[in-house]
């Protein structure tokens, strides 16, 4: 056995040295934009909410006409594009990640509790599951938007809601053939409370699938909210999130296409990047495989 | 066993679709007055007051839940704040544009993603596959929005070809059917290829090359066929994507479909209108998962002859 | 003396499915029908039998992990609760179970050290952390592992030790009664003897009582101080060790002997247990054995037989036992 443990964290060790540029690349990528979010504040070169109606709607520096003030050249307001690139980075990453988070809590929880209850929650649950799938989640965002309004926290949760079905349904598998392992028949044996079996033992044992399916959730997060933020739903300015800059840069398309491209460029690369390491820590995790997207 | 599983389907269908419609009352509840929440603020007292008769507002919860189910099962959702047509015909008018673009674009998505991902699966590690692979994998991080404007940035403002945005012609369907095949016909070739490929090193696809059969004829015969369940539980799956694309595209391209008309109704907060779409889009998803169950039904080998028991999972 | 454990009539039901389909009819499986011992403190009573005849169903009874069909089961007098409840909770501190497989009743996820504290954490028993870590650190010691061991991961022990920090799990919480089942069979023979060994030494000491699961002869004719046999879920003989190997008198007893070499009583051809292993969906009119049974006459195929008492703390389930009178078996070569 442990023979077996070194070989496999052997050929885990060559699979990452001897991984595709892609991989590192995004590697790289994601480690920007995570530096950019950390230091969004120090970053930026200008005040976002300062307008310059002299200087609107400036080029970028590497086209005729543009200057290193403004790198990124400037909005229709004249604000620097790249200050606003530099906190909707942050904004839409942050935003994305506690989404994820919020839909990993929900779907840890209602996926255990339907696997430790069996029965009739069990079929509630499963039911809520088959409901949100079965619905487009844009179309339920939308009319909770509309029914209740809209705020930062508001969003976040509602995010949060997204792919937690996916989650739950994953959780109550993996808990449903934990449970029948012998390390859980033991330690409830012991006379461990189920909170304690699922807390301690079964979550760790299940981290890893975890971790994958929450990664793979991340990119269409952001999606959803950039194209929410970009229908003007989502995040309201002042504040800027990458979408509702290509959002707000649309009608200037013509006159200044770098508005709309810088912003949406972040967006895929970062979408990318990240789908490209979900993947890929899949494929470490699970050689076989067998979980099937 | 077949029955047994139509059945299954079906009652599970319908537990869905009322479940839709209760979380929808008790949305609509929570988020404050009905009445005002569906008439608008501007409404008179006497419509208000007709109203909350109607509905049984003065009654208790269970009452007011049973006369919702009936206001929904008759299409009597209320008046749009805007116009005050009835919310039900606002959503119905605008009906043929979104299908004008949904349908061709759907078929689109078939007709790229299906062949392409065949192909990518029968030329697997060849430059074909590799290019098919990474498009989709590109298609599948691109927003919507972002791709919908790039083919704007090409093809209406740089080349001028094509209408930016508006209806009436044929010209101006272009861009928005190809946007609504962009949504699924990455994700799908990528599924079509996983299937193909799955089929492809079973043992008696394997057999069947060695016994000498033309592969034209083991493609179309055996392997096709055996790809095509997954391939339909996949498509049952991309219907959402396809709604939540016409939001999106609609949007870009001003398109008077219900897509549009749904981000301005919540842009303007017409609860009505917005609370129409959203049971009539939970109606469709619900009825178009059922028909892919019953075309699973159909494919299923298992449940066709009788065996098996995939009705009975959880 | 009273004996300690005392199970009567012990029945266990499951309910299956007896085809695939959704609305196949569910059937009762009878994993355990109508048994019953007892067992003194300090004793150990070994459990045999072929696998799936209802040997750790019966262990997992006795420990109340779940409710049984009919039937009581007393441990020093009271019953054994089966609700898991605060009672029962209590109950884990008066006994506990040692399992089959070492490495999949340890978590891989967390060092083996953590895994022998949990039943004091659970139980809050002891007042801090380092209390805890030093009475399971004792156990180390007891069970034979190295103190530096205590921060590995199961993967980074050998299969004797894994079943040596179970063992360590099981006595922690100083339980006086052990469902051994199966505890060496996963290991090698030698290792597999060094842990019987101390699974006898830790009884002596602690004054331990033993319900010892296993299919293998050997072992509990080693440990055991009595030996009920098992068949689709019925004892079929119960003896005291010593007369059950020298003497074995149903025609199952002697057919599982047989098939162990240096078991055989006598020199003798070998006699192996003939037809299908049993399906304890369909469990046969008569005398469960009678389908294999070398001995078996019209009477066997219709009336079942008791377990009877043909001697003085012996008992049989057969119509035509062995008779114990005649020192040898040699009827058996004729048939
Ligand atoms: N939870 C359960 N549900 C249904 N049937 C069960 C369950 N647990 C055990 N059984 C059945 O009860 C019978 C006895 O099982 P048990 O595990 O007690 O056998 P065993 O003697 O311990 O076998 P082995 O030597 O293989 O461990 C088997 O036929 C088994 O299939
Ligand atoms: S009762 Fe008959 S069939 Fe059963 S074991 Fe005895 S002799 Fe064999
Ligand atoms: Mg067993």
């Amino acid at each position: 056995m442990a023979l077996v443990a070194s070989t496999r964290s052997r050929s885990t060790w060559q699979r990452v040295t001897r991984s595709p540029p892609s991989i590192v690349l995004a590697f790289v990528w994601i480690a920007i934009m995570v530096v950019i979010a950390v230091t969004a504040n120090h970053l930026a070169p200008y005040d976002t909410a300062a307008t310059d109606l002299g200087a609107r709607l400036r080029p970028p520096v590497f086209m005729s006409g543009g200057d290193w003030n403004h790198i990124l050249g400037t909005d229709q307001l004249g604000r620097d594009t790249f200050s606003r690139l530099v906190l909707s980075v942050r904004a839409s990453m942050t935003i994305a990640i506690i989404s994820t988070f919020i839909a990993a809590a929900i779907g840890i929880v209602l996926g255990f509790v339907a696997a430790h209850s069996r029965g009739r929650l069990e079929q509630i649950i499963l039911m809520l599951i088959d409901a949100q799938a079965a619905i487009p989640f844009m179309i339920v965002a939308l009319a909770v938007l509309a029914f209740f309004g809209n705020s930062l926290v508001l969003f976040t949760v509602l995010l949060g809601f997204y792919g937690w079905e996916r989650i739950a349904r994953l959780c109550r598998g993996l808990a449903l053939s934990a449970s029948e392992q012998g390390y859980t028949i033991a330690v409830r044996d012991i006379g461990a409370s189920p909170v304690r079996v699922y807390a301690m033992h079964i979550l760790p044992n299940v981290a890893s699938s975890l971790i994958v399916a929450m990664t793979l959730n991340l990119p269409e997060v952001i999606l959803l909210e950039t194209s929410l933020s970009f229908l003007g739903l989502g995040v309201q300015p002042p504040l800027s999130s990458l979408g509702n800059m290509v959002g707000a840069a649309r009608d200037y398309m013509e006159r200044a296409p770098w508005l709309v491209l810088a912003p949406s460029a972040v967006i895929m690369f970062t979408a990318l990047a990240i789908s490209i390491i979900g993947d890929w820590f899949r494929d470490l995790t699970d050689p076989a495989g067998e979980s099937a997207r | 066993m077949m029955l047994e599983f139509f059945f299954t389907r079906g009652l599970r269908a319908l537990a869905t679709l009322l479940l839709i419609v209760t979380i929808t009352f008790v949305v609509l509840r929570l988020s404050g007055d009905p009445a005002i929440n569906i008439l608008g603020l501007d409404a008179s007292d006497e419509a208000i007051r007709e109203f909350r008769r109607s509905w049984g507002l003065d009654q208790s919860i269970w009452v007011q839940y049973v006369r919702y189910l009936q206001a929904v099962i008759e299409g009597n959702l209320g008046r749009s704040m805007l116009d005050g047509r009835s919310a039900v015909d606002a959503v119905i008018e605008r009906l043929p544009a979104t299908l004008s673009i949904m349908v061709p674009g759907f078929v689109l998505q078939l007709v790229v993603g299906i062949p392409a991902g065949i192909l990518s699966a029968l030329r697997r590690n060849t430059w074909l596959d590799r290019l098919v692979m990474t498009s989709s994998v590109v298609c599948f991080t691109m927003p919507g929005f972002v791709f919908a404007l790039l083919l704007v940035m090409v093809f209406a403002v740089t080349l001028h070809w094509l209408p930016s945005g508006g209806a009436g012609t044929l010209a101006h369907l272009v861009l928005p059917v190809l946007t609504m095949g962009f949504f699924g016909a990455a994700t799908l070739a990528r599924f079509t290829r996983s299937a193909v490929v799955d089929v492809l090193g079973q043992p008696h696809i394997r057999a069947a090359t060695l016994r000498g059969i033309p592969r034209r004829r083991i493609v179309l015969l055996h392997v096709v066929p055996n790809a095509a369940l997954p391939v339909v539980t996949i498509i049952g799956l991309m219907l959402g994507g396809l709604v939540a694309g016409a939001v999106i595209t609609e949007s870009v391209f001003s398109w008077p479909g219900i897509g549009r008309l749904l981000v301005t109704s919540v842009a303007s907060r017409d609860l009505a209108v917005v609370q129409t779409i959203l049971l009539m889009v939970g109606t469709a998803m619900v009825l178009a998962n059922f028909c892919v169950d019953l075309a699973y039904g159909f494919l299923d080998p298992r449940l066709r002859h009788g065996q098996g028991n995939s009705a009975n999972k959880g | 003396m009273p004996s300690f454990l005392e199970v009567q009539g012990l029945t266990k039901h499951f309910s299956v499915r007896s085809g695939a389909g959704l609305f196949s009819p569910r059937i009762p499986l009878k994993a355990v029908d109508d048994v019953s011992f007892s067992l003194k403190k300090g004793e150990t009573l070994g459990v045999v039998g072929e696998s799936g005849c209802g040997k750790s169903t019966t262990g997992r009874l006795v420990l109340g992990m779940m409710a049984p069909t009919h039937g009581s089961i007393l441990l020093d007098g009271t019953a054994v609760h089966t609700r898991h409840d605060a009672v029962w909770r209590a109950q884990r501190q008066r006994m506990q179970m040692v399992y089959q497989d070492p490495v999949s009743f340890l978590d891989r996820r967390l060092p083996v050290g953590r895994q022998v504290m949990e039943p004091l954490t659970v139980h809050s028993i002891g007042s801090s952390v380092a209390e805890r870590r030093e009475k399971a650190e004792a156990l180390f010691s007891v069970v034979g592992l190295r103190p530096d061991q205590f921060a590995s991961y199961p993967h980074e022990l050998s299969g004797g030790q894994r079943q040596r920090v179970i063992l360590a799990r099981a006595l922690v919480l100083d339980p006086e009664l052990l469902v051994c089942d199966e505890p060496v069979s996963a290991l090698d023979v030698s290792v597999g003897a060094q842990v019987v060994n101390l699974l006898k030494d830790v009884q002596l000491s602690r004054g331990l009582t033993y319900l010892f699961i296993s299919h293998d002869l050997k072992i509990v004719r080693q440990v055991a101080d009595r030996v009920i046999v098992m068949y689709l879920g019925r004892i079929v003989e119960e003896a005291a060790t010593q007369e059950l190997f020298q003497q074995p008198v149903h025609p199952y007893t002697r057919a599982l002997m047989s098939a162990v070499p240096s078991l055989k009583p006598h020199p003798q051809r070998r006699l192996s247990i003939q037809g299908s292993p049993p399906n304890p969906m369909q469990v046969p009119n008569g005398c469960v054995f009678h389908p294999r049974c070398p001995r078996a006459s019209k009477l066997c195929q219709t009336e079942r037989p008791e377990l009877r008492n043909i001697a003085a703390n012996r008992s049989v389930a057969c119509h035509h036992p062995e008779d114990t009178t005649v020192s040898s078996p040699r009827k058996l070569e004729t048939i």
